[in-house]
C-alpha cells in the first residue's frame, strides 16, 4: 500500500445516473435518521462502477447527498483501497503477488502485464486495459491469479495471461475462473483423497 | 463515586471519570499526546498506559473508566517498560530536527521522551516523510513531525465548529490535512498549533523568530473584542513577539480567536512614536512641550459646550476616567464612548452581560437578536457551540442569516420579528418555557436611528418571559467607559451630535482618545487632536497627535463584555515617545491649568473605584441589579446586521498588522472562490 493521492486529472462535475440514484435512495433508507453517512460505502462502490474509479466530484457529491463534511468523505474515499482514486482501464486487472502467487508463479504474469498493458498504473493507450498489483486476494488454492473487473481468473501462467488480455482487449469471450479446466480449486491430478466410497451405514 | 486506589493513594472520582482523571486526583502524573480534557477521548497514542490490578495487559487510562475499588500502578517495571515502547514507537517516524523546530523547548514529545523514554532507537530503516500540507496563513505545517494524535482533528470538529481536518490514507501513510489543502475557516483556527503536541502545527507569522525560553512572559488581557480574554504576552525587548491563551474557565476557557492571537505584529508598524503638530496643512514632528502648547492654546478658555471628547474602544479605564475628569473641570458636557452611536448606557444591567460567558452553559433556550457571535465574539459563540453540544439547548437568531456553527431557528431579519415575539407565541413560549432562557443583544440592533426602541423592546421581551438579559459588545473599552459615566452630560451631545455640531462649526474642537471607526468627514473645520497609537483614520485627520500606548504596553483596566474587571499589564514599553494615555491627560490637565487629582497609577485607581466601586473586584462580575423599563419606541422594519463586516481588520492595531490582512486577502480569496465554483 503506497501514500493513496487523488488524481491530477479530475472531471468538472458527477453526478448518478437516474438509476443509480434510486438505487441510493435505497441504500440510504437502509440507515436511521440521523446515520445516514452509514451509507458512504455502498455510495461510493456505486459512484465507482458508474465511473470505473472515483473523481473529486463524486466523492463530494456523494457527501453532499449524505450531508458529510467533505474531509469525513475524502478519509473514506482514502482509507479504502478498493476505491481507484484515479482512472482505470476498462479491463482493471489487480495482480495477486503475495506469497502462494509469487511462488507458482505471478512474476510471469506480471511480466505479461507489463508487455500487453504497460507499466503498473497506467491506462493503456487505448483505455482497455490496466494493472496493480494487490496483495493475497484469497485465491491461493488457484495461484497465479489476477482479478479483472468482478471476475477472478486462476491457474495463469505468462502465456495465458497475455492470451488473456488480449482476447478482453479485443472483445472476445474469455473464460471466468481457472484458465485449465479444472472446476473449481479441486486438485490438477484428480481426487487424491475420498476415492473410495464410504464404508458402513450406507452404500 | 467509585474508589480508586492510585499508587497506595485512595481517592474518590465522580461516576463517568476515567482512570487518568483518577490519576490526576492523586497528583500522579500520566503522560499523555492525544488526551485532552476539553475533546473528545481517542485513546490512539498509548501514552498513558497504567498497569491495573487483574488486568493482563497495561490499559490506556485515558479511555478506562474509573470503576470501583480499581488498583492503579503507575510506577511499576512494566509501566516503565510500556512507556518506553510507545515512545520508541512514535519516534521510528517523527524527524529528530528539534534544533530548527518551533516547537523546540515547548513540545510535549521532547519533555516526554525526556522524562520517560529511552535514549537510543533500534530503528535503523529509513523513516517515513510527509509532503507539506497547507492550511492557510496562520498555521505552518511540517506534517513529517506528525504523531497523528488527532487533537487538531477534534479541535476542528468539535469546538470550532468547523470540520475541515482529517486523517486521510492509513496505517503508516496516514496524513493530516484539510480538504484538498483548503484554509482554516474557523476564527479559532490557531489553536491547533496550541495543541499540537509537537512542531507539526506551528504558527506561520512568527516562525523561526523566537525560543520560547529568550521570551518574557506578561499576563494580560486582550482588547480585540469585548470578550476580556486571558492572555499571555511573550516579548522580547521591547518588541512584543506572539500572544497565547491563559487558562480562564470564566471566560475564554483556553482559547483565543485568531485575531487576539496574531494582532501583535500591528504594534509594530504605523505607530505614532511622537508628538505632531499640523502646520500649514501638514502635520510636523514636535516635542510634547510644543504639542501641548498647541493645544492649550485652543482648550483654554474654550467654552464647555463648544469642545468634545470621543473615547475609542481600546481604551483602557484608566485613561477614560482621566478624560472624563478633565472634560468635565473643562465644563464640558460633550463626551461620548460610543462611536458606533449604539443607543445604549443607563442602567447598568442592561448594557452588559448579566448572566455570564460561563452561565451560558447553563442556558437552555437563547435568542439571539443583530448578532453574528461568531465574527462578533468568536470565543463567545465557542461557548454557545460547547453548550449546543450538550444538547437541549434550542436557539433562535433575529438578524443575519450566517453559520454560527451550531443548529438555530432563523426567526427573521429584523425588528417585526421582535415585535411579533412580543406579543407572545413561537419562540417567545420557548423562552417562557425554559428553566434557564437568555436573551443576547448584538450591536447590530443597537447602533440604528431605532437602537433605543429595539434595545427597550429586548428588555420588555426579557422581562416578559422570564430570561436573562445579555448585552454582546464589540469594543474592549465599551462597557468600563459606560460604567465610568463616559456619556452626554446633561445637555451634552452623543458621538452623532458632536460630528453634527462639529460640521455645522457649533464644535470647535474634538479630542479623540484612540477612535478611529467615526466618520471623519464630518469633522468639518474642527481642531482634532488625536491621542493613540496608530497612524490611522483619527490620525490622518488630526491637528495635534499624541502618541498613546498601546494594550501590551501599560497597565489598564478593562471590562468585558459582562461587566467583569480585568487587569491588563505591560509586557513592553511603547516605542520612542510615547507615553501610558492617562498621564497623557494627565500631564496636559496641568497645562491647562485644571490638574486632575492624582498623581500615581494607584490613587487613580482609587478614583476609579470611588466613581465605579465594582471595579475593586478585580476577575469578578459583580451582579447588576434589576433590569430597568425603558420606554419603547417605534422600530423600523430594516433588517438588523452584525457591525463586525470584516472580522480581522476591525481595530487600528488589526489594520496595521499584516497577518490580519493576508487573512482577509485570504478569506476573500477563498469566497469568491466558493462563488465561482457555484
Amino acid at each position: 500500500m503506497s501514500v493513496r493521492r487523488l488524481s491530477a486529472k479530475q472531471p468538472a462535475s458527477f453526478a448518478f445516473s437516474p438509476e443509480n440514484a434510486e438505487w441510493a435512495k435505497g441504500q440510504i433508507a437502509k440507515y436511521p435518521e440521523g446515520r445516514q453517512a452509514s451509507a458512504i460505502i455502498p455510495l461510493f462502490w456505486q459512484a465507482q462502477k458508474q465511473e470505473g474509479w472515483l473523481s473529486e466530484p463524486a466523492i463530494r457529491f456523494v457527501a453532499d447527498m449524505l450531508k458529510m463534511d467533505y474531509i469525513r468523505a475524502l478519509e473514506v474515499a482514502t482509507f479504502y483501497t478498493m476505491f481507484n482514486l484515479s482512472p482505470v482501464g476498462e479491463h482493471f486487472v489487480q495482480l495477486c503477488g503475495t506469497t502462494p502467487c509469487w511462488l507458482r508463479g505471478s512474476d510471469d504474469i506480471k511480466a505479461a502485464c507489463n508487455k500487453h498493458i504497460g507499466p503498473e498504473g497506467q491506462v493503456s493507450a487505448d483505455g482497455k486495459l490496466s494493472w496493480i498489483e494487490v496483495e493475497c486476494l484469497g485465491a491461493c488454492a488457484n495461484a497465479p491469479m489476477v482479478q479483472i473487473n468482478d471476475d477472478y481468473y486462476e491457474d495463469l501462467d505468462g502465456a495465458s495471461m497475455g492470451q488473456l488480455l488480449e482476447d478482453l482487449r479485443n472483445g472476445k469471450p474469455v473464460k471466468i475462473g481457472s484458465q485449465t479446466g479444472r472446476t473449481g480449486s479441486e486438485p490438477i491430478d484428480g481426487l487424491t483423497s475420498l476415492t473410495t466410497p464410504i464404508s458402513g451405514g450406507g452404500k | 463515586m467509585p474508589k480508586v486506589t492510585v499508587d497506595g493513594i485512595e481517592v474518590e472520582v465522580p461516576a463517568g471519570a476515567t482512570l487518568l482523571q483518577a490519576c490526576e486526583a492523586a497528583g500522579v502524573e500520566i503522560p499523555r499526546f492525544c488526551y485532552h480534557e476539553r475533546l473528545s477521548i481517542a485513546g490512539n497514542c498509548r501514552m498513558c498506559l497504567v498497569e491495573v490490578e487483574k488486568s493482563p495487559k497495561p490499559v490506556a487510562s485515558c479511555a478506562m473508566p474509573a470503576s470501583e475499588g480499581a488498583i492503579v500502578r503507575t510506577t511499576t517495571e512494566q509501566v516503565k517498560r510500556a512507556r518506553e515502547g510507545v515512545m520508541e514507537f512514535l519516534l521510528i517516524n517523527h524527524p529528530l530536527d528539534c534544533p530548527i523546530c518551533d516547537q523546540g523547548g515547548e513540545c510535549d514529545l521532547q519533555d516526554q521522551s525526556m522524562a520517560y523514554g529511552v535514549d537510543g532507537s533500534r530503528f535503523h530503516e529509513n523513516k517515513r516523510a510527509v509532503e507539506e500540507k497547507y492550511m492557510g496563513p496562520l498555521v505552518k505545517t511540517v506534517m513529517t513531525r506528525c504523531i497523528q494524535c488527532t487533537r487538531c482533528v477534534r479541535f476542528a470538529t468539535e469546538v470550532a465548529g468547523t470540520p475541515e481536518i482529517g486523517a486521510i490514507g492509513r496505517g503508516e501513510d496516514m496524513e493530516i490535512t484539510t480538504y484538498l489543502e483548503s484554509t482554516l475557516s474557523s476564527e479559532l483556527s490557531a489553536n491547533v498549533v496550541d495543541l499540537c503536541p509537537v512542531g507539526a502545527l506551528t504558527f506561520r507569522p512568527t516562525a523561526f523568530t523566537a525560543r520560547p525560553w529568550e521570551l518574557r512572559k506578561t499576563e494580560s488581557v486582550d482588547v480585540m473584542d469585548a470578550v476580556g480574554s486571558n492572555i499571555r504576552v511573550d516579548a522580547r525587548g521591547s518588541e512584543v513577539i506572539r500572544i497565547l491563551p491563559r487558562l480562564n474557565e470564566d471566560v475564554n476557557e483556553e482559547w483565543i480567536s485568531d485575531k487576539t492571537r496574531f494582532v501583535a505584529d500591528g504594534l509594530k508598524s504605523q505607530r505614532l512614536d511622537r508628538p505632531y503638530v499640523r502646520i500649514n496643512g501638514k502635520l510636523a514632528e514636535a516635542s510634547w512641550a510644543e504639542a501641548f502648547a498647541a493645544i492649550a492654546a485652543k482648550l483654554k478658555g474654550a467654552k464647555g459646550e463648544r469642545i468634545a471628547a470621543i473615547a475609542g474602544d481600546l481604551a483602557a479605564a484608566e485613561e477614560l476616567k482621566a478624560l472624563k475628569d478633565l472634560f468635565t473641570s473643562l465644563g464640558s458636557p460633550n463626551i461620548d464612548c460610543r462611536q458606533d452611536g449604539a443607543k445604549i448606557g443607563g442602567a447598568r444591567s442592561s448594557y452588559i452581560f448579566n448572566a455570564t460567558i460561563a452561565g451560558i452553559e447553563e442556558a437552555d433556550a437563547i435568542l439571539i437578536i443583530g448578532s453574528d457571535p461568531r465574527k462578533e465574539a468568536p470565543i463567545i459563540n465557542a461557548r454557545i457551540r460547547k453548550r449546543s453540544r450538550v444538547g437541549g439547548l434550542k436557539v433562535g437568531v433575529i438578524g443575519p442569516r450566517v453559520d454560527l456553527t451550531y443548529d438555530y431557528d432563523h426567526l427573521g431579519a429584523g425588528p417585526d420579528t421582535l415585535k411579533s415575539l412580543a406579543s407572545g407565541g413561537g419562540f417567545a413560549d420557548v423562552l417562557k418555557n425554559a428553566k434557564a432562557p437568555m436573551i443576547i443583544v448584538g450591536q447590530g440592533a443597537l447602533t440604528r436611528k431605532d437602537g433605543a426602541a429595539v434595545l427597550a423592546a429586548s428588555v420588555a421581551l426579557a422581562k416578559a418571559t422570564n430570561a436573562s438579559f445579555n448585552m454582546l459588545h464589540t469594543a474592549a473599552a465599551r462597557v468600563a467607559g459606560l460604567d465610568l459615566g463616559l456619556v452626554p452630560a446633561d445637555g451634552g451631545r452623543d458621538v452623532a451630535a458632536i460630528l453634527d455640531g462639529a460640521s455645522k462649526g457649533e464644535i470647535d474642537v474634538v479630542y479623540l482618545l484612540g477612535a478611529d471607526e467615526i466618520d471623519f468627514t464630518k469633522l468639518g473645520s474642527a481642531f482634532v487632536i488625536y491621542q493613540g497609537t496608530h497612524g490611522d483614520n483619527g490620525a490622518h485627520r488630526a491637528d495635534v497627535i499624541l502618541p498613546g500606548a498601546a494594550y501590551t504596553e501599560k497597565d489598564g483596566l478593562y471590562a468585558n463584555t459582562e461587566g467583569r474587571v480585568q487587569r491588563g499589564n505591560r509586557a513592553a514599553f511603547p516605542p520612542g515617545e510615547a507615553r501610558e494615555d492617562w498621564t497623557i491627560l494627565r500631564a496636559l490637565s496641568a497645562e491647562l491649568g485644571k490638574t486632575l487629582p492624582y498623581d500615581t497609577h494607584a490613587s487613580l485607581r482609587d478614583a476609579i473605584v470611588a466613581a465605579a466601586p465594582h471595579f475593586a473586584s478585580i476577575d469578578e462580575v459583580v451582579a447588576a441589579g434589576a433590569l430597568p423599563d425603558l420606554a419603547s419606541g417605534e422600530m423600523d422594519a430594516a433588517a438588523f446586521d452584525t457591525p463586525v463586516k470584516d472580522f480581522h481588520l476591525t481595530n487600528a492595531i488589526a489594520r496595521a498588522s499584516k497577518t490580519m490582512a493576508d487573512c482577509s486577502a485570504e478569506l476573500a480569496r477563498s469566497r469568491r472562490g466558493a462563488q465561482a465554483a457555484e
